[in-house]
């Protein structure tokens, strides 16, 4: 026990003072601070998306019917209002850009976005998203802060004008909410999934140390023998 | 029953085999904490080998697909994103547990006489599993399965005259591609688990032959009762098997913990990279191999190259790796755990955890001139560990041993 305790504090210790020198040099990202179970706040991502998103960004690893069961929008609902580039709910989403036209354009092809989150993270889609300037050497007239000559104009330009700093920053963290989504749809059931196994194993190690403990006592007080 | 047991045992030996290997094959009773690993790292491989079933059913091993069939996992397949997580977080696991049933034989001497081929065969098993974890990581195909790879089999080309044609040899291209997706998917959902099995069947038929350490590094063997039963030892069925079973649970819980609520782990188990589909014509920021390789992949880095050849970092990263299996013959202490060896060894020992971890964690960073300094001191203390090790256990006082274990 004590070479163990030893062990382990040597070992922290020096963890520790990794993460105290790992902080991370680059641009400063805002805080997303999205929660994945505000249903409201993702239905919300979900129409921002399509209306401003989708138009040049495919999400193709995901579905319409999966997002319209997953975030309780009817699917009629869904293929009425939220779908625009394809005739079944059962398809994945792509974007209606041709790619041709996307080069010309824009001089690359749009990424798609369905794991967008889990590579760069939800704060770096909520600063990019934000982080948009005036740039007239540029082909939209804009650059970014986080991705600098990005060739992406700023999409949500509009909206900005239209609503309160505080309206905005709450769309743009309802689509970067969406994306988190997007990115691990189980997302919204692991957690509840997990909290379930983890009682059902918390019970079973009552019941194996308990176990264990009587059998343990002939080993303890020596009534374990040799069989003749 | 006993009518069917005779029916069986007639033609198969089995209330043989579970006498001699459970229920009359007798475990030191002083075992602890360290003594769950080896338990645990079987039940891992089963994990390993259940999912995986499960994951080859639906993965697509062709470079146009493999990306996106893992997500298809994720997403379209029942249960699929369970099955997919678990198998990562256990590939991650296996290594913790690995390396904690390594660190018990550093901590106890169990890889001394008697029991040199144990410890043989289980880093032939330890290297095996990092060429299974290795070709694991490929097949998703993502930048970090793609850029890790490319990196790695171009250590082979390395080698001079030959090395072009190893490395076409194990491309079956001029570039990494289909083919190499193709043939370490092979490699790595039959080959290699293959080799796995049977090297932990003949780890512990070696174990069995000699019986177990323990922490007192005392021979349970040489104090017999008149039946031929070692005094301080207890059958490992039912004792051990319960008591492994409450090690069972707790790993479990630690195991489900990251599976459903940080599957990722912060980028440990999970890099954020590899979440985006390999592309030969953009090469990462950093590339970095997953953690339980990167003590080597420090080493590798640390030597710098010479006469315009890679070779020497390739050289003293397999020497770092094969240097372990002397292990028993650059001990020369007259006792085996660290409860009666002398001060030297005990500093020894503590250099080289930290030293192994630093290694480890160095080979995450990006290169920098301090880290590249740092990694050249702290290869040079790996070996050193080892170059060393015939002097510092032959000197200074150990405690003496006592005739049973401390526990009885």
């Amino acid at each position: 026990m004590k070479t163990f305790l030893t062990t382990f504090s040597t070992i922290a210790a020096i963890l520790i003072s990794f993460n105290v020198n790992a902080a991370g040099a680059g641009v400063h990202l805002e805080s997303a601070n999205t929660d994945i179970t505000d249903e409201a706040s993702l239905q919300r991502g979900a129409k921002s998306f399509m209306n401003n998103c989708s138009g040049c960004h495919s999400i193709e690893l995901m579905r319409y019917n999966r997002i319209a069961k997953d975030l309780n929008i009817d699917d009629a609902d869904m293929a009425k209002n939220l779908m625009f580039n394809a005739e079944k709910t059962g398809s994945t989403i792509f974007s209606s850009m041709p790619e041709k036209g996307a080069k010309e354009w824009f001089g690359t092809t749009p990424p798609d976005l369905s794991l967008t989150a889990r590579a760069r993270g939800t704060d770096w889609i909520y600063t990019y998203l934000k982080g948009f300037y005036a740039d007239d050497t540029r082909p939209y007239g804009v650059n970014n802060h986080v991705l600098v000559n990005a060739s992406m104009p700023d999409a949500l330009w509009q909206s900005k004008q239209d609503k309160t700093v505080q309206e905005f920053n709450r769309e743009v963290r309802d689509i970067t909410n969406f994306l988190d989504y997007v990115a691990e749809p189980v997302k919204l059931i692991r957690y509840e999934i997990g909290a379930k196994v983890l009682g059902f194993l918390f019970i079973l190690f009552i019941l194996s140390y308990l176990l264990k403990k009587e059998y343990w006592k002939d080993v303890k007080y020596g009534k374990w023998r040799a069989k003749d | 029953m006993d009518n069917n047991k005779n029916w069986i045992d007639q033609r198969f030996p089995l209330t043989k085999v579970w006498n001699e290997h459970l229920a009359e094959y007798y475990t030191p009773r002083n075992f602890n904490f360290w003594y769950f690993f080896g338990s645990l790292a079987i039940l891992v491989l089963v994990i390993q080998i259940l999912t995986g079933i499960f994951l080859t059913m639906h993965f697509k091993p062709e470079a146009a697909l493999a990306f996106a069939s893992v997500e298809y996992i994720m997403r379209d397949v029942d249960w699929g994103w369970l099955i997919r997580y678990i198998h990562s977080t256990g590939a991650s696991a296996f290594f913790v547990v690995i390396y904690l049933h390594m660190y018990r034989g550093l901590l106890y001497g169990s890889y001394k006489a008697p029991r040199e081929l144990i410890w043989i065969l289980g880093m032939v098993l330890y290297i095996a599993l990092m060429a299974e974890a290795f070709m694991g990581y490929v097949l998703p195909w993502g930048q970090m399965s793609y850029w890790g790879a490319k990196v790695i089999i171009n250590l082979f080309g390395s080698f001079p005259i030959v090395g072009e044609i190893i490395l076409e040899f194990i491309l079956g291209d001029y570039a990494v591609g289909d083919p190499v997706l193709n043939r370490f998917f092979s490699l790595h959902v039959i080959a290699l688990p293959l080799i796995l099995v049977i090297l932990v069947f003949l780890h512990i038929v070696a174990l069995h032959t000699v019986g177990s350490n323990n922490p007192d590094g005392v021979e349970i063997k040489k104090n017999k009762d008149a039946n031929g039963i070692p005094k301080d030892g207890i059958p490992f069925h039912p004792y051990y098997s319960v008591k492994d079973i409450m090690g069972v649970v707790v790993f479990l819980m630690i195991f489900t913990s990251i599976v459903f609520f940080a599957p990722a782990l912060g980028g440990y188990f999970l890099e954020a990279p590899n979440f985006v589909e390999a592309n030969p014509l953009k090469t990462p920021d950093h590339i970095a191999p997953l953690w339980y390789l990167t003590p080597f992949y420090s080493v590798l880095r640390a030597i710098p190259p010479m006469f315009g050849s890679q070779l020497p970092g390739v050289l003293a990263m397999f020497a770092a790796l094969l240097i372990l299996i002397a292990l028993p013959w650059l001990d020369r202490s007259k006792v085996k755990s660290i409860r009666y060896r002398s001060w030297p060894y005990k500093v020894a020992l503590s250099i080289f955890v930290i030293t192994f971890i630093v290694l480890g964690w160095l080979g995450m960073q990006a290169v920098t001139p301090l880290y590249s300094l740092m990694a050249q001191i702290f290869t040079a203390l790996y070996f050193a560990f080892f170059i060393l090790m015939p002097w510092f256990t032959s000197i200074g006082e150990t405690k003496p041993v006592p005739e049973r274990t401390t526990e009885h």
